[in-house]
Protein backbone atom coordinates (compact mmCIF):
# COMPACT_ATOMS: atom_id res chain seq x y z
CA UNK A 1 0.00 0.00 0.00
CA UNK A 2 1.58 3.56 -0.87
CA UNK A 3 2.18 6.14 1.75
CA UNK A 4 -0.15 9.12 1.22
CA UNK A 5 2.53 11.96 2.25
CA UNK A 6 5.80 10.82 2.57
CA UNK A 7 9.01 12.50 4.32
CA UNK A 8 10.35 13.74 1.36
CA UNK A 9 6.99 15.31 -0.18
CA UNK A 10 5.97 17.12 3.53
CA UNK A 11 9.71 18.29 3.81
CA UNK A 12 9.88 19.66 0.41
CA UNK A 13 6.64 21.59 1.43
CA UNK A 14 8.35 22.84 4.86
CA UNK A 15 10.91 24.38 2.88
CA UNK A 16 8.57 26.34 1.03
CA UNK A 17 6.79 27.40 4.31
CA UNK A 18 4.22 25.10 3.82
CA UNK A 19 2.89 22.86 6.41
CA UNK A 20 0.91 19.87 5.11
CA UNK A 21 -0.92 17.43 7.53
CA UNK A 22 -3.04 14.45 7.03
CA UNK A 23 -7.13 14.87 8.02
CA UNK A 24 -8.65 11.60 8.68
CA UNK A 25 -12.36 10.83 6.79
CA UNK A 26 -13.24 8.76 9.61
CA UNK A 27 -12.80 10.51 12.96
CA UNK A 28 -11.55 13.94 11.63
CA UNK A 29 -8.30 14.00 13.80
CA UNK A 30 -5.47 15.83 11.87
CA UNK A 31 -2.28 13.64 11.92
CA UNK A 32 1.27 15.33 11.98
CA UNK A 33 4.16 14.70 10.84
CA UNK A 34 2.22 12.55 8.25
CA UNK A 35 2.14 8.23 9.34
CA UNK A 36 0.14 5.45 7.45
CA UNK A 37 -2.27 5.53 9.98
CA UNK A 38 -4.42 7.76 11.50
CA UNK A 39 -2.67 8.52 14.99
CA UNK A 40 -6.00 8.56 16.55
CA UNK A 41 -7.87 5.69 15.60
CA UNK A 42 -5.54 3.79 13.13
CA UNK A 43 -8.03 4.77 10.23
CA UNK A 44 -6.05 4.37 6.89
CA UNK A 45 -8.00 6.77 4.90
CA UNK A 46 -6.82 10.28 5.43
CA UNK A 47 -6.59 12.92 2.86
CA UNK A 48 -3.48 15.67 2.17
CA UNK A 49 -4.38 19.05 3.50
CA UNK A 50 -2.28 22.33 4.53
CA UNK A 51 -2.32 23.20 7.66
CA UNK A 52 -2.59 27.22 8.96
CA UNK A 53 0.64 27.19 10.99
CA UNK A 54 -0.64 29.14 13.63
CA UNK A 55 -1.02 27.50 17.01
CA UNK A 56 0.07 28.12 20.84
CA UNK A 57 3.12 27.02 22.71
CA UNK A 58 2.65 24.24 25.19
CA UNK A 59 6.07 23.72 26.21
CA UNK A 60 9.86 25.18 25.31
CA UNK A 61 13.55 24.62 26.43
CA UNK A 62 15.89 26.71 26.14
CA UNK A 63 19.46 24.43 24.74
CA UNK A 64 22.57 24.99 25.86
CA UNK A 65 24.20 21.77 24.61
CA UNK A 66 24.19 20.58 21.16
CA UNK A 67 24.73 17.53 19.24
CA UNK A 68 28.12 16.67 17.96
CA UNK A 69 28.07 19.02 14.61
CA UNK A 70 25.27 21.29 16.03
CA UNK A 71 27.32 23.11 18.61
CA UNK A 72 27.40 26.36 16.38
CA UNK A 73 22.89 26.57 16.66
CA UNK A 74 23.06 26.92 20.51
CA UNK A 75 21.27 28.87 22.40
CA UNK A 76 18.24 27.66 20.67
CA UNK A 77 14.73 27.28 21.71
CA UNK A 78 12.46 24.47 21.40
CA UNK A 79 8.82 24.21 21.18
CA UNK A 80 6.32 22.16 21.35
CA UNK A 81 2.97 24.21 19.68
CA UNK A 82 -0.48 22.76 19.88
CA UNK A 83 -1.63 23.57 16.46
CA UNK A 84 -5.11 25.27 15.20
CA UNK A 85 -5.99 21.87 13.63
CA UNK A 86 -5.22 19.88 17.08
CA UNK A 87 -2.03 18.77 16.55
CA UNK A 88 0.87 19.40 18.91
CA UNK A 89 4.33 19.60 16.32
CA UNK A 90 8.03 20.35 17.36
CA UNK A 91 9.55 22.96 16.11
CA UNK A 92 11.86 25.99 17.24
CA UNK A 93 11.22 29.65 17.86
CA UNK A 94 12.62 33.05 16.52
CA UNK A 95 12.58 36.80 17.06
CA UNK A 96 12.93 35.86 21.07
CA UNK A 97 15.74 35.96 22.95
CA UNK A 98 16.92 32.21 24.17
CA UNK A 99 19.00 33.25 27.19
CA UNK A 100 15.84 35.31 28.79
CA UNK A 101 13.10 32.76 27.44
CA UNK A 102 10.71 32.20 30.32
CA UNK A 103 7.31 30.45 31.64
CA UNK A 104 5.47 32.97 30.21
CA UNK A 105 5.89 31.74 26.55
CA UNK A 106 3.58 29.13 27.84
CA UNK A 107 -0.16 30.06 26.04
CA UNK A 108 1.34 32.56 23.73
CA UNK A 109 0.19 32.15 19.83
CA UNK A 110 2.71 31.81 17.29
CA UNK A 111 2.55 31.71 13.46
CA UNK A 112 4.67 29.63 11.77
CA UNK A 113 7.53 31.99 9.95
CA UNK A 114 9.85 29.43 7.77
CA UNK A 115 10.92 26.06 7.43
CA UNK A 116 14.63 25.99 8.73
CA UNK A 117 17.01 23.40 6.94
CA UNK A 118 19.25 21.15 9.33
CA UNK A 119 20.98 19.82 6.27
CA UNK A 120 21.83 16.70 8.07
CA UNK A 121 25.64 15.48 9.27
CA UNK A 122 27.00 11.81 8.82
CA UNK A 123 24.55 9.69 10.55
CA UNK A 124 20.90 11.11 9.40
CA UNK A 125 19.81 10.07 5.80
CA UNK A 126 20.25 13.86 3.95
CA UNK A 127 18.17 17.44 5.19
CA UNK A 128 15.41 17.56 7.40
CA UNK A 129 13.07 20.69 8.01
CA UNK A 130 11.83 22.24 11.34
CA UNK A 131 9.22 24.64 11.70
CA UNK A 132 10.65 27.74 13.18
CA UNK A 133 7.48 30.20 14.72
CA UNK A 134 7.36 33.40 15.72
CA UNK A 135 5.19 34.54 18.80
CA UNK A 136 2.11 36.65 17.30
CA UNK A 137 1.72 40.42 17.27
CA UNK B 1 3.20 -20.51 32.36
CA UNK B 2 6.07 -21.53 35.10
CA UNK B 3 7.91 -19.38 37.83
CA UNK B 4 10.51 -17.80 37.15
CA UNK B 5 13.36 -16.45 39.40
CA UNK B 6 16.32 -14.56 39.49
CA UNK B 7 18.93 -17.30 41.24
CA UNK B 8 22.55 -14.59 40.42
CA UNK B 9 23.26 -11.67 39.71
CA UNK B 10 26.81 -9.57 38.72
CA UNK B 11 27.34 -6.09 37.80
CA UNK B 12 30.41 -3.91 37.33
CA UNK B 13 31.07 -0.88 38.59
CA UNK B 14 29.37 2.13 36.61
CA UNK B 15 31.93 4.54 36.11
CA UNK B 16 33.17 7.50 33.89
CA UNK B 17 35.48 6.71 30.64
CA UNK B 18 37.03 3.45 31.34
CA UNK B 19 39.83 1.12 28.90
CA UNK B 20 37.86 -2.41 29.07
CA UNK B 21 35.85 -3.14 26.48
CA UNK B 22 31.91 -4.13 26.36
CA UNK B 23 32.68 -7.51 25.47
CA UNK B 24 35.03 -7.63 28.76
CA UNK B 25 32.97 -5.47 30.80
CA UNK B 26 29.77 -7.60 30.02
CA UNK B 27 32.19 -10.52 30.97
CA UNK B 28 32.71 -10.07 34.59
CA UNK B 29 29.56 -8.79 35.41
CA UNK B 30 28.08 -12.25 33.51
CA UNK B 31 30.65 -14.36 35.78
CA UNK B 32 29.71 -13.00 38.77
CA UNK B 33 26.07 -14.11 38.39
CA UNK B 34 26.60 -17.60 36.90
CA UNK B 35 28.89 -18.04 39.63
CA UNK B 36 27.10 -17.08 42.74
CA UNK B 37 24.32 -19.38 40.62
CA UNK B 38 26.02 -22.23 41.51
CA UNK B 39 26.10 -23.23 37.40
CA UNK B 40 28.95 -23.32 35.10
CA UNK B 41 28.93 -21.48 31.48
CA UNK B 42 28.07 -24.17 29.82
CA UNK B 43 24.74 -24.61 31.67
CA UNK B 44 23.75 -21.20 30.28
CA UNK B 45 20.84 -22.39 27.20
CA UNK B 46 20.70 -18.53 26.23
CA UNK B 47 21.75 -14.89 26.34
CA UNK B 48 19.32 -12.20 26.34
CA UNK B 49 21.92 -8.73 26.32
CA UNK B 50 21.02 -5.27 25.79
CA UNK B 51 23.00 -3.01 23.98
CA UNK B 52 23.09 0.22 22.88
CA UNK B 53 25.69 2.12 21.36
CA UNK B 54 28.23 -0.51 20.45
CA UNK B 55 28.66 0.40 16.75
CA UNK B 56 29.59 3.87 17.69
CA UNK B 57 31.66 3.60 21.16
CA UNK B 58 33.77 0.85 19.68
CA UNK B 59 32.64 0.00 16.37
CA UNK B 60 31.26 -3.09 17.34
CA UNK B 61 27.95 -4.43 16.32
CA UNK B 62 26.25 -8.36 17.44
CA UNK B 63 28.74 -7.82 20.69
CA UNK B 64 25.88 -10.66 22.46
CA UNK B 65 28.19 -13.25 20.28
CA UNK B 66 31.49 -12.30 21.23
CA UNK B 67 30.26 -12.14 24.69
CA UNK B 68 28.17 -15.29 24.93
CA UNK B 69 31.85 -16.99 23.11
CA UNK B 70 33.99 -15.20 25.53
CA UNK B 71 32.26 -16.11 28.77
CA UNK B 72 31.92 -19.67 27.21
CA UNK B 73 28.99 -19.91 26.67
CA UNK B 74 29.79 -21.74 23.31
CA UNK B 75 27.01 -21.67 20.07
CA UNK B 76 24.38 -20.61 21.75
CA UNK B 77 21.40 -18.68 20.58
CA UNK B 78 22.66 -14.74 21.46
CA UNK B 79 20.22 -11.97 21.37
CA UNK B 80 20.89 -8.38 21.51
CA UNK B 81 18.08 -6.10 22.01
CA UNK B 82 18.31 -2.12 21.44
CA UNK B 83 15.61 -0.06 23.30
CA UNK B 84 17.95 2.73 23.88
CA UNK B 85 17.90 2.86 28.07
CA UNK B 86 15.12 0.49 28.24
CA UNK B 87 17.15 -2.18 26.47
CA UNK B 88 18.67 -4.50 29.54
CA UNK B 89 14.73 -4.32 30.91
CA UNK B 90 14.05 -5.49 27.12
CA UNK B 91 16.48 -8.19 27.23
CA UNK B 92 15.29 -9.64 30.83
CA UNK B 93 11.99 -9.38 30.12
CA UNK B 94 11.86 -11.78 27.12
CA UNK B 95 14.23 -13.91 29.25
CA UNK B 96 11.94 -14.27 31.81
CA UNK B 97 8.85 -15.08 29.35
CA UNK B 98 11.38 -17.55 27.05
CA UNK B 99 11.72 -19.70 30.25
CA UNK B 100 8.23 -18.87 31.82
CA UNK B 101 7.71 -20.14 28.91
CA UNK B 102 9.11 -23.69 29.26
CA UNK B 103 11.40 -23.39 26.24
CA UNK B 104 14.24 -22.79 28.47
CA UNK B 105 15.56 -23.38 32.12
CA UNK B 106 17.96 -21.54 32.28
CA UNK B 107 19.33 -18.36 30.75
CA UNK B 108 21.57 -15.26 31.20
CA UNK B 109 20.32 -11.79 30.42
CA UNK B 110 21.70 -8.18 31.33
CA UNK B 111 23.30 -5.76 29.49
CA UNK B 112 26.38 -3.61 28.28
CA UNK B 113 27.53 0.00 27.53
CA UNK B 114 30.24 2.21 27.11
CA UNK B 115 28.63 5.95 27.08
CA UNK B 116 31.31 7.90 28.97
CA UNK B 117 33.73 6.62 26.52
CA UNK B 118 31.94 8.56 24.01
CA UNK B 119 32.56 11.61 25.29
CA UNK B 120 29.70 14.54 25.91
CA UNK B 121 29.56 15.96 22.06
CA UNK B 122 28.78 11.91 20.62
CA UNK B 123 27.30 10.63 23.28
CA UNK B 124 24.30 13.56 22.61
CA UNK B 125 24.16 12.59 19.34
CA UNK B 126 24.02 9.14 19.69
CA UNK B 127 21.12 9.89 22.57
CA UNK B 128 19.22 12.08 20.49
CA UNK B 129 18.70 8.91 17.55
CA UNK B 130 16.33 7.91 19.81
CA UNK B 131 14.01 10.73 19.48
CA UNK B 132 12.36 11.31 15.83
CA UNK B 133 15.65 11.44 13.42
CA UNK B 134 13.12 12.93 10.13
CA UNK B 135 10.41 15.01 12.10
CA UNK B 136 12.04 15.74 15.58
CA UNK B 137 15.77 16.11 15.29
CA UNK B 138 16.34 18.92 12.74
CA UNK B 139 14.94 21.29 15.56
CA UNK B 140 17.97 20.28 17.86
CA UNK B 141 15.88 18.03 20.49
CA UNK B 142 18.41 16.22 22.85
CA UNK B 143 17.68 13.96 25.42
CA UNK B 144 17.73 16.79 27.84
CA UNK B 145 16.08 18.81 26.05
CA UNK B 146 13.22 16.48 25.72
CA UNK B 147 12.92 16.49 29.50
CA UNK B 148 13.48 19.48 30.30
CA UNK B 149 10.31 20.71 28.11
CA UNK B 150 8.25 18.42 29.86
CA UNK B 151 9.69 20.36 33.20
CA UNK B 152 7.93 23.08 31.88
CA UNK B 153 5.33 21.53 30.91
CA UNK B 154 4.71 20.09 34.45
CA UNK B 155 4.89 23.19 35.86
CA UNK B 156 2.28 24.50 33.61
CA UNK B 157 0.00 21.81 33.93
CA UNK B 158 -0.07 21.22 37.36
CA UNK B 159 0.09 25.28 38.60
CA UNK B 160 3.07 24.99 40.19
CA UNK B 161 5.72 27.91 40.50
CA UNK B 162 8.94 26.88 38.38
CA UNK B 163 11.00 27.63 41.54
CA UNK B 164 9.42 25.92 43.56
CA UNK B 165 9.82 22.54 40.97
CA UNK B 166 13.38 23.62 41.09
CA UNK B 167 13.62 23.13 44.58
CA UNK B 168 11.51 19.74 44.19
CA UNK B 169 13.49 18.47 41.74
CA UNK B 170 16.57 19.72 43.25
CA UNK B 171 15.31 17.32 46.54
CA UNK B 172 15.22 14.41 44.37
CA UNK B 173 19.04 14.92 43.62
CA UNK B 174 20.12 15.25 46.89
CA UNK B 175 18.14 12.29 48.08
CA UNK B 176 19.69 10.19 45.41
CA UNK B 177 23.42 11.23 45.71
CA UNK B 178 23.01 10.61 49.49
CA UNK B 179 22.40 7.00 48.49
CA UNK B 180 24.52 6.86 45.95
CA UNK B 181 27.37 7.65 48.45
CA UNK B 182 26.87 4.34 50.31
CA UNK B 183 27.10 2.26 47.19
CA UNK B 184 30.88 1.28 46.73
CA UNK B 185 29.24 0.19 42.62
CA UNK B 186 28.02 4.07 41.94
CA UNK B 187 29.83 6.06 39.36
CA UNK B 188 29.08 9.63 41.10
CA UNK B 189 29.94 9.17 44.70
CA UNK B 190 29.23 12.47 46.89
CA UNK B 191 27.00 14.88 48.85
CA UNK B 192 25.57 17.31 46.69
CA UNK B 193 23.36 20.14 48.33
CA UNK B 194 20.42 22.19 47.24
CA UNK B 195 22.48 25.19 47.09
CA UNK B 196 25.00 23.60 44.52
CA UNK B 197 22.68 22.17 42.43
CA UNK B 198 20.85 25.39 41.74
CA UNK B 199 24.31 26.92 40.95
CA UNK B 200 25.54 24.05 38.55
CA UNK B 201 25.52 24.21 34.60
CA UNK B 202 22.15 24.95 32.75
CA UNK B 203 22.34 22.57 30.39
CA UNK B 204 18.34 22.91 28.76
CA UNK B 205 16.26 25.36 30.66
CA UNK B 206 15.08 24.46 33.89
CA UNK B 207 17.38 21.45 34.19
CA UNK B 208 21.13 22.20 35.57
CA UNK B 209 23.89 19.98 35.43
CA UNK B 210 23.07 18.11 39.21
CA UNK B 211 19.31 17.31 37.24
CA UNK B 212 21.05 15.24 34.72
CA UNK B 213 22.21 11.53 35.36
CA UNK B 214 25.90 11.26 33.73
CA UNK B 215 26.90 9.30 30.54
CA UNK B 216 28.48 5.56 32.70
CA UNK B 217 30.38 2.75 31.41
CA UNK B 218 29.27 -0.49 32.90
CA UNK B 219 27.43 -3.92 32.83
CA UNK B 220 24.83 -6.02 34.60
CA UNK B 221 23.90 -9.83 33.62
CA UNK B 222 21.27 -11.86 35.86
CA UNK B 223 20.70 -15.80 35.63
CA UNK B 224 17.22 -16.46 35.16
CA UNK B 225 16.06 -20.04 36.16
CA UNK B 226 12.78 -21.86 36.13
CA UNK B 227 10.92 -22.45 39.68
CA UNK B 228 12.07 -26.40 39.73
CA UNK B 229 16.03 -25.07 38.76
CA UNK B 230 16.01 -22.70 40.79
CA UNK B 231 14.95 -24.71 43.66
CA UNK B 232 18.11 -26.84 43.38
CA UNK B 233 20.18 -23.79 43.10
CA UNK B 234 19.53 -21.60 46.01
CA UNK B 235 17.50 -21.28 48.90
CA UNK B 236 17.08 -17.58 48.31
CA UNK B 237 15.44 -17.37 44.84
CA UNK B 238 13.64 -13.39 43.84
CA UNK B 239 10.55 -14.33 41.53
CA UNK B 240 10.01 -12.17 38.80
CA UNK B 241 6.16 -12.35 39.28
CA UNK B 242 5.14 -9.56 37.04
CA UNK B 243 5.87 -8.08 34.20
CA UNK B 244 4.89 -5.55 31.16
CA UNK B 245 6.32 -2.93 28.61
CA UNK B 246 4.89 -0.58 25.90
CA UNK B 247 5.82 1.88 23.06
CA UNK B 248 4.79 5.36 22.17
CA UNK B 249 5.98 7.05 19.11
CA UNK B 250 7.89 10.45 18.66
CA UNK B 251 7.19 13.40 21.60
CA UNK B 252 4.65 15.78 19.97
CA UNK B 253 2.58 12.93 19.08
CA UNK B 254 2.14 11.61 22.84
CA UNK B 255 0.33 14.85 23.45
CA UNK B 256 -2.75 13.70 24.76
CA UNK B 257 -0.89 12.66 27.66
CA UNK B 258 2.25 15.08 28.39
CA UNK B 259 3.63 15.36 30.66
CA UNK B 260 2.80 11.64 31.49
CA UNK B 261 3.66 8.66 29.68
CA UNK B 262 1.35 6.70 28.43
CA UNK B 263 3.72 3.76 27.41
CA UNK B 264 4.46 3.82 31.45
CA UNK B 265 0.53 3.82 32.68
CA UNK B 266 0.36 0.69 30.42
CA UNK B 267 3.16 -0.80 31.20
CA UNK B 268 3.07 -0.80 34.95
CA UNK B 269 -0.31 -1.55 34.87
CA UNK B 270 0.50 -5.13 33.03
CA UNK B 271 2.59 -5.72 35.63
CA UNK B 272 0.79 -4.83 38.78
CA UNK B 273 -1.69 -6.80 37.31
CA UNK B 274 0.49 -9.78 36.29
CA UNK B 275 1.77 -9.91 39.88
CA UNK B 276 -1.74 -9.47 41.97
CA UNK B 277 -0.03 -5.99 43.50
CA UNK B 278 -0.61 -2.32 43.70
CA UNK B 279 1.54 0.34 44.24
CA UNK B 280 0.64 0.50 48.11
CA UNK B 281 2.35 -2.93 48.32
CA UNK B 282 6.14 -2.16 46.87
CA UNK B 283 8.70 -1.84 49.46
CA UNK B 284 11.50 -0.38 47.26
CA UNK B 285 11.72 0.81 43.75
CA UNK B 286 14.58 1.48 41.02
CA UNK B 287 12.77 3.87 38.82
CA UNK B 288 14.22 5.85 35.62
CA UNK B 289 15.59 9.18 37.10
CA UNK B 290 17.84 9.74 33.73
CA UNK B 291 16.60 13.51 34.74
CA UNK B 292 15.35 14.80 38.44
CA UNK B 293 11.95 15.92 36.71
CA UNK B 294 11.85 12.17 35.30
CA UNK B 295 11.74 10.40 38.74
CA UNK B 296 8.31 12.44 39.67
CA UNK B 297 6.87 12.03 36.33
CA UNK B 298 7.45 8.49 37.23
CA UNK B 299 6.89 7.95 40.50
CA UNK B 300 3.33 9.08 39.68
CA UNK B 301 2.64 7.26 36.62
CA UNK B 302 4.21 3.89 38.62
CA UNK B 303 0.83 5.34 40.78
CA UNK B 304 2.94 6.16 44.00
CA UNK B 305 1.99 9.65 44.52
CA UNK B 306 -0.57 11.77 42.91
CA UNK B 307 0.03 13.87 39.96
CA UNK B 308 1.69 17.16 40.60
CA UNK B 309 1.96 16.14 44.08
CA UNK B 310 5.76 13.75 43.98
CA UNK B 311 7.65 16.41 44.41
CA UNK B 312 6.36 16.92 47.74
CA UNK B 313 6.27 13.62 48.71
CA UNK B 314 10.29 13.72 48.32
CA UNK B 315 10.46 17.10 50.27
CA UNK B 316 8.80 15.33 52.68
CA UNK B 317 10.81 12.16 52.75
CA UNK B 318 7.85 9.48 51.39
CA UNK B 319 10.17 8.61 48.77
CA UNK B 320 12.77 7.82 51.13
CA UNK B 321 14.17 4.88 53.27
CA UNK B 322 11.66 4.76 55.81
CA UNK B 323 8.64 6.75 53.59
CA UNK B 324 6.08 5.14 51.95
CA UNK B 325 8.17 3.53 49.19
CA UNK B 326 11.99 3.83 48.75
CA UNK B 327 12.79 4.88 45.23
CA UNK B 328 16.09 4.31 44.23
CA UNK B 329 18.04 3.25 47.39
CA UNK B 330 20.78 2.59 44.59
CA UNK B 331 21.57 6.00 44.04
CA UNK B 332 19.45 5.98 40.94
CA UNK B 333 20.49 6.77 37.36
CA UNK B 334 21.49 10.38 38.70
CA UNK B 335 24.51 8.61 41.38
CA UNK B 336 24.98 5.30 40.27
CA UNK B 337 25.51 5.49 36.96
CA UNK B 338 23.05 5.19 33.56
CA UNK B 339 24.94 2.80 31.15
CA UNK B 340 22.15 2.73 29.18
CA UNK B 341 22.15 -0.72 27.44
CA UNK B 342 23.04 -2.25 30.72
CA UNK B 343 20.92 0.20 33.05
CA UNK B 344 17.83 -1.87 33.44
CA UNK B 345 19.61 -5.23 34.72
CA UNK B 346 21.25 -3.03 37.26
CA UNK B 347 17.75 -2.22 38.83
CA UNK B 348 17.19 -5.91 38.69
CA UNK B 349 20.69 -6.53 40.50
CA UNK B 350 19.66 -3.32 43.11
CA UNK B 351 16.44 -4.81 43.96
CA UNK B 352 17.77 -8.68 44.05
CA UNK B 353 19.93 -7.53 46.30
CA UNK B 354 17.34 -5.47 48.38
CA UNK B 355 15.16 -8.29 48.97
CA UNK B 356 17.83 -10.53 50.00
CA UNK B 357 19.14 -8.10 52.49
CA UNK B 358 23.09 -7.74 50.95
CA UNK B 359 23.36 -4.12 50.40
CA UNK B 360 24.86 -1.43 52.88
CA UNK B 361 23.19 -0.77 55.94
CA UNK B 362 22.71 3.08 55.19
CA UNK B 363 20.77 2.55 52.00
CA UNK B 364 19.50 -1.45 53.12
CA UNK B 365 15.61 -0.80 52.99
CA UNK B 366 14.38 -3.14 56.33
CA UNK B 367 12.06 -6.35 55.48
CA UNK B 368 11.45 -5.66 51.71
CA UNK B 369 9.84 -8.12 50.39
CA UNK B 370 8.09 -6.67 47.28
CA UNK B 371 10.25 -4.75 44.48
CA UNK B 372 9.82 -3.32 41.55
CA UNK B 373 12.05 -1.42 38.70
CA UNK B 374 10.88 0.95 35.93
CA UNK B 375 13.16 1.54 32.89
CA UNK B 376 12.15 4.17 29.92
CA UNK B 377 14.14 4.17 26.36
CA UNK B 378 13.83 7.51 24.45
CA UNK B 379 11.33 9.77 24.70
CA UNK B 380 8.93 7.87 26.57
CA UNK B 381 8.77 5.43 23.25
CA UNK B 382 10.16 2.08 25.57
CA UNK B 383 8.86 1.44 28.75
CA UNK B 384 9.51 -1.62 30.96
CA UNK B 385 8.54 -2.51 34.53
CA UNK B 386 9.34 -5.29 36.23
CA UNK B 387 7.79 -6.40 39.33
CA UNK B 388 10.15 -8.73 42.12
CA UNK B 389 8.87 -10.88 44.97
CA UNK B 390 11.21 -12.92 47.99
CA UNK B 391 10.57 -16.44 47.08
CA UNK B 392 11.49 -17.41 50.86
ZN1 LIG C 1 -9.08 8.81 12.55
Amino acid sequence: MEYKLAFKDYNEALKRNELLGLKCRECGTITVPPKMACRKCASLDMEVIKLMGKGKIQTFTTCNVASEGREDELPYIILLVELEEGAWIMGNLAGTDPTTASMELIGQKVRMAEGRVFPGDRYSAGEGTSPVFRIEA
Amino acid sequence: MRKVAVVGVGETKFSAAQEKTSVELFAEAAMEAITESNLKPKDVQALFLGNVLGDFSEGQGMVQVFAAENIGCRNIPANRYEGACASASMAVRDAFMWVASGFYDIVLAGGVERAAAMGTALATRTFAMSSDSRYEFPSGITFPALFAMLAHLYAARYGIPIDKLKEQMATVSVQSYHYGMFNPKAHLRKEVDVEAILKSFMVSTPLQLHDCCPFSDGAAALILASERAAKKLTNRPVYITGVGQASSGPLANQQDYLPRLQAREISSQQAYNMAGVKPKDIDVCELHDCFSIASLIAAEGLGFFEYGKSGEAWMKGEAAIGGKVAINPSGGLKSKGHPIGATGAGQVYEITKQLRGEVEPERQVDGAKIGMTDTLGGDGGTLVNMVLRCGW
